[in-house]
């Protein structure tokens, strides 16, 4: 019996260390090609390389102007990511608490927008209009915009748990409404103020088509469509398009590492009864 | 009951500002696209006329590939929900198991694709599956597999199954952290009294853990469908549609639409998905709310 269970525990562990390296292994590979020679990336595979050349980095973050794009990222993510927080706040916790016929429309309304596919050859008419193409303050208008459903829909299932009574309470002491939205709601929110801080940061940097459809100034760039560039002129020097790919990559891994918690969190509150 | 006075309290230009950006930036275009697709709206001439179904009629006609590309959309959706469920769900249950070491760490590592952009999923994995240069094919050539080498992108009838292969990749990691959530929320007792009653790990796994985990998984699975019908990036970044048309979505269609100028076609492909995930979300916001009655 003891026998056949450390048979047991070895074939599991041995399924799961073949399934983990699968996922790990690609990018063990683009990391170790970032450091090779030209030639030596020329057949990718999972040997060291001969000689650590570090200096692919540098010509990376030079000819593919990754400061540029990587402030770009950061400042369309960080505004927003503000933006989605502070909309989302707002509209979550009135759109949580007062649930009379127009509120509940309106929920439903925008959360339909999870499903929905945005029309980007129409938007980009209403884009032209608002004299808003190839502008920042309209890309980030345009994330602002898309990821406002699912956020509402986290929050709403959030606020849903905290009992009215805290709001009675304050309202009794003779709190205004906008005080209540201030000093109670919020506050009571930010833990998943948060998260939703964290997941549309992530969605916002992650993103390729907005700037695709919407960006066609090199300058304004974030980091997805700097890179996928520099993939087209690279594409037969795989050690550089490796390092370009190992330094995009990098800033999302560290976030993820830091905010972990967030985030695991919040993608489950969406599916597991938020 | 409620001492509130809910209007007073809760005033609804609170939501204004959100419900005005999701109007001007997010539906009115979907809406906005259904009009245009009955005109002959494009970027060499500056009036747009009305064309009744002319576009409808050229995509389901069978003259151009248009049906394809849909039927391409439902592939890629039908093909990665079934793949990321079940694996996601295998791979839940091994690493919650109570024999396995190292749990969180190979978690955490098969989740790391999940944060990363689709873009760069699919610039890795081009690099990798370079037919001549990628790290895949060599692979298999130093294992003395070179039988299985293929061009896995450029070969027609090999592309769309890389690319379900890739996304699933890219999602599956998803799916596992919100099904090992539900395991963990399973209360132990079913499982003693299953051992009571003698219960196999199959029988325990199929009459409790998966019954259980139904609504978990449903929720994930609406998402994942959303997803696959509106895919885009990680298609683009793999193969831009090729070769040929092989893995064009309807997505891909509506971007080189666009960029050839034929704005009235792109919106129209584009509507049609708007319509259909439309009616679906009837249905979706059922799964996702389904206690909406305190």
């Amino acid at each position: 019996m003891r026998a056949r269970k450390l048979t047991a525990g070895i074939l599991i562990n041995a399924v799961t260390c073949c399934v983990s390296l699968v996922f790990i292994l690609p990018l063990l590979v683009v990391l170790l090609n970032a450091f090779k020679s030209k030639a030596e990336s020329n057949t990718m595979t999972l040997k060291l390389p001969a000689e650590w050349m570090f200096e692919n980095f540098q010509t990376v973050v030079e000819r593919g102007k990754l400061f540029l794009s990587f402030f770009n990222s950061l400042f369309y993510a960080g505004t927003g990511a503000v933006l989605i927080v502070f909309l989302i706040g707002a509209a979550g916790f009135v759109l949580a608490r007062n649930r009379s016929g127009i509120h509940r429309f309106v929920y439903y309304f925008i959360i339909l927008g999870i499903a929905l596919p945005i029309n980007n050859v129409t938007l980009m008419k209403i884009m032209k209009l608002l004299g808003l193409v190839n502008t920042q303050a309209g890309i980030i208008l345009i994330y602002t915009a898309i990821n406002l459903p699912i956020s509402l829909f986290i929050v709403f299932g959030f606020i849903r748990n905290i009992p009215v009574e805290v709001d009675e309470a304050a309202i009794i002491d003779g709190c205004t409404a906008r005080q209540l939205l201030l000093k109670i709601g919020l506050p009571l929110l930010s833990p998943v103020m948060v998260t939703i801080f964290v997941l549309n940061f992530m969605a916002i940097w992650n993103d390729f088509t907005m700037p695709l459809y919407y960006l066609n100034n090199s300058g304004k760039w974030p980091m997805t469509l700097a890179v996928y560039n520099f993939f087209g002129i690279f594409e037969n020097q795989w050690n550089l398009v490796c390092a370009d790919i190992t330094l995009t990559i990098l800033p999302v891994l560290i976030i993820f590492v830091l905010a972990q918690k967030y985030i695991v969190g919040g993608v489950s509150a969406g599916a597991v009864k938020g | 009951m409620c001492l509130l006075n809910f209007n007073k309290t809760y005033p609804t230009y609170y939501a204004i500002p959100a419900l005005l950006l999701f109007v001007i930036f997010f539906f009115l275009p979907g809406v906005l696209g259904i009009f245009y697709s009955f005109t002959d709206w494009n970027s060499l001439r500056a009036e747009v006329n009305f064309v009744g179904l002319k576009n409808y009629l050229k995509i389901f006609s069978g003259q151009y590939d248009f049906v394809k590309y849909i039927l391409n959309t439902v592939r890629f959706t039908g093909l990665t929900m079934i793949t990321k469920t079940v694996f996601g769900i295998i791979f839940a249950m091994l690493l919650t198991h109570k024999l396995v070491k190292f749990q969180n760490i190979q978690r955490m590592v098969i989740f790391i694709p999940q944060v990363m952009s689709f873009l760069i999923v699919g610039l890795v994995f081009k690099s990798l599956l370079n037919p001549v240069t990628g790290f895949f094919n060599n692979f298999l050539k130093s294992a003395g597999l070179s039988v299985l080498a293929r061009n896995w992108l450029s070969d027609s009838n090999l592309a769309l199954s890389t690319v379900i292969a890739v996304d699933t990749w890219k999602g599956v990691g998803y799916l596992m952290i919100i099904v090992i959530a539900g395991i963990h929320g399973i209360s132990s007792d079913y499982y003693e009294a299953a051992q009571i009653d003698g219960a196999s790990f199959l029988q325990k796994t199929w009459h409790i853990t998966l019954p259980l985990l139904k609504p978990v998984i449903l929720n994930v699975t609406v998402l994942n469908l959303t997803y696959g019908l509106r895919v885009f990036d990680i298609i683009y970044a793999l193969t831009n549609g090729g070769p040929g048309h092989a893995t064009e979505v309807i997505n891909t269609a509506v971007y080189s639409e666009f960029s050839k100028g034929n704005y009235a076609m792109g919106t129209t492909l584009s509507g049609i998905l708007f319509v259909f995930v439309m009616l679906l979300s009837f249905f979706i916001l059922r799964v996702l709310e389904p206690e909406e009655k305190s």
